[in-house]
């Protein structure tokens, strides 16, 4: 006997009893479509977060100063990193100094207390990809330039929130005091959040650092972004600015320097731990369902012992038998894997599409950032293979078993 | 050229318990090309197992059996299995068809084990159908014939491989005695046109169908000859056990 005969033999068995091939299959369907769903969504996750950092820009390296003590003596002043940018012209591009502050924000007669202000540089702005490196994109106008930080001129970039409610939408070249110091508007920010609320995400203001710094009246910076001049020059970038900053502290627990790549590394090493936890405790289903397999095969054996009789009887082979029993288990779990593949395909897409929503919204990142759970064709492959696999494992006992019958004893059997 | 089949010594030995049972106790028998012998006893004579042999399902305990001129005595499983297959043609008490199968996939079977090629099993396995007139039949399900319909298919099962020897044990045990003659007459048919017919049975009256009988008790041959002969059919009462296997 060949290959498709065993296979249109196995194909005639499960059709006849319909109903309890479903329930063997089904602990393999939900195994693999347990498998495929959280692939899936953490494929979605793992694009999602390469989308970010790929706004962000992959040669950003954020540098965080605590400094010593309670972070207050020997403050670092944003010059010196301003310097070494200079300095290191091969593997750094850019500095922005990162604060954020708060300050009385008045148009008219009406004030605003719970707007962010944040203080930075030209270089928060992407040229390339036309966004800040948070992700917000303009609406309106331009960003802070080179010439504004560096004169400290009184203009900001406004959030859609108070460009919507101070000026309602028409905010370009209006003048609006932040502090008590009227600034210019030159540009308005595209809305990012689900809702624009006192004190939301698009309710913000960026400004020079200068002039935040002056707000806050302290000269502590925490926070810098720098560009290295490549993806490649990161690591190098990443050393000076380390040096620069031990050089300084004499003490590395002073600051703290980590490249977009470091942290798309470990953020993807995180994310990796956990989906294989979750798909460890999905494969123990697809276990339990080769269990069930193997349950059902024993079964059938010896319902069919007297069938096993005839065939042998009739010159059947042991391998004859063994493989009989071997395919049948294997399509059963080959169907169940091809309906659990769908199945979790299907969930993934709806549940994705859900969680996906909620998540970009909730991350808020700009719009250039989506969200979708899309299985991999590796990891289809692989659980349709683990499914066929896992029927072929666990049917090889029972199909052992009736290889082995004797086909007297088999004969004479009710 | 020798015997079709040639039993030599034949002992078939179960250990039961401390003793052992003697199913055959020394079994030597011949036959030929053509005949049709049937094998008789009471239940416990031995018989079963003789037809167990010569079926090739079974290997003596000691003794050779000869199949075709080929020792098949100390075979393994799979060898018995080709042996079967190629030159054994089995009818059973109860049809033994397999029941999810229709009536020609039920025919096919034994040359889907012999290898043969789709086009040529649907061939044969019709022409064996059209041998006991259920051609028109094949495509049921054996549930939806009737028993005498069942055997029939069962015979062509055993036509189909065109084997040396048919063996049929029991063949109208389940049958009314209708369509249990017609079932015996189709045996002698196919004797007739040359086929070797083994016929197991206890039943002397069908027994006597059969042009040679060959009677067991207590696992020998106590009559071997001419199924014409009086003393063939003769229940000998000095060992008239009532016997249970």
């Amino acid at each position: 006997m060949n290959i498709t005969q065993y296979f249109k033999l196995a194909v005639k068995s499960l059709r006849t009893s319909k109903m309890r091939a479903f329930l063997t299959m089904l602990g393999i369907i939900i195994g693999v479509g347990a498998v495929i769903i959280i692939i899936s969504l953490g494929n979605g996750l793992q694009k999602m977060v390469d989308q970010q950092v790929e706004s962000m820009g992959v040669n950003l390296i954020q540098t965080y100063v605590y400094g010593r003590g309670d972070g207050t003596t020997m403050l670092l002043d944003p010059e010196r990193m301003y310097e070494l940018v200079d300095d290191h012209p091969e593997v750094l591009s850019g500095v922005s100094p990162y604060v954020a502050t708060n300050a009385r924000i008045r148009h008219g007669a009406t004030e605003y207390e719970r707007t962010t202000i944040y203080g930075v540089s030209e270089v928060m702005y992407k040229q390339d990809t036309q966004a800040t490196l948070d992700g917000e994109t303009l609406a309106q106008g331009r960003f802070l330039q080179y010439i504004d930080v560096e004169r400290s001129q009184n203009v900001c970039v406004l959030g859609a929130y108070l460009a919507q409610d101070a000026f309602g939408g028409d905010a370009l070249g209006q003048t609006i005091s932040i502090g008590g110091v009227p600034y210019t508007v030159v540009g308005v920010l595209r809305q990012s959040g689900d809702t624009l609320q006192e004190g939301g995400r698009d309710d913000q203001i960026y400004i020079s650092y200068n002039n935040a710094l002056k707000l806050m009246g302290s000269r502590a910076v925490n926070l810098y972004m720098f560009m290295a001049t490549s993806r490649d020059t990161a690591a190098a970038a990443k050393t000076v600015i380390d040096d620069c900053l031990y050089d300084y502290y004499q003490d590395e627990n002073a600051y703290y320097t980590m490249t977009m790549a470091e942290q798309v590394q470990m953020i993807n090493a995180m994310m990796g731990v956990a989906m294989l936890v979750l798909v460890a405790i999905a494969a123990i289903s697809l276990l339990v369902g080769g269990i069930g397999i193997m349950n059902i095969m024993l079964v059938s054996v010896t319902e069919r012992t007297r069938e096993i009789g005839i065939r042998k009887s009739l010159g059947a082979k042991r391998r004859d038998i063994r493989w009989q029993f071997i395919i049948e288990a294997g399509t059963t779990s080959a169907i169940g894997g091809v309906v659990g593949i769908l199945f979790g395909c299907l969930v993934a897409t709806v549940v994705g599409s859900l969680i996906g929503g909620v998540l970009v919204s909730q991350m808020g990142v700009g719009s250039n950032v989506t969200f979708s759970a899309t299985p991999t064709t590796g990891a289809v492959l692989v659980s349709f293979g683990v499914s066929v696999g896992i029927g072929i494992l666990f049917g090889y006992l029972p199909a052992n078993k009736a290889a082995k019958l004797n086909p007297i004893d088999a004969l004479r059997y009710d | 050229m020798g015997h079709l089949i040639e039993l030599k010594d034949v002992y078939k030995i179960y250990p039961m318990g401390d003793e052992e049972v003697h199913a055959l106790d020394g079994v030597s028998l011949t036959i030929d090309q053509g005949e049709f012998v049937a094998i008789v006893g009471q239940s416990g004579s031995g018989k079963s197992t003789a037809m167990n042999i010569i079926g090739c399902l079974d290997v003596p305990t000691s003794g050779t059996y000869h199949l075709g001129g080929i020792d098949v005595s100390t075979m393994g499983d799979d060898q018995q299995a080709e042996i079967r297959n190629r030159m054994l043609g089995f009818i059973f008490q109860q049809y033994n068809l397999i029941p999810k199968l229709t009536v020609q996939e039920n025919v096919e079977l034994p040359l889907l084990y012999a290898g043969i090629g789709s086009e040529e099993r649907h061939a044969r396995a019709v022409e064996s159908l059209e041998r006991v007139g259920l051609a028109d039949k094949r495509r049921h399900l054996p549930s939806q014939l009737s028993g005498g319909q069942q055997q029939r298919v069962s015979i062509a099962r055993a036509l189909a491989g065109n084997p040396s020897v048919i063996l049929a044990d029991e063949p109208t045990g389940a049958l009314d005695s209708r369509t249990g003659r017609e079932v015996l007459g189709f045996l002698q048919k196919l004797n007739r046109e040359g086929d070797t017919v083994v016929l197991i049975t206890h039943d002397n009256s069908i027994a006597v169908k059969a042009r040679r009988i060959v009677r067991l008790q207590d696992g020998r041959i106590i009559y071997d000859g001419d199924a014409g002969d009086p003393r063939a059919v003769v229940q000998p009462e000095a060992c008239g056990e009532e016997a249970g296997a």
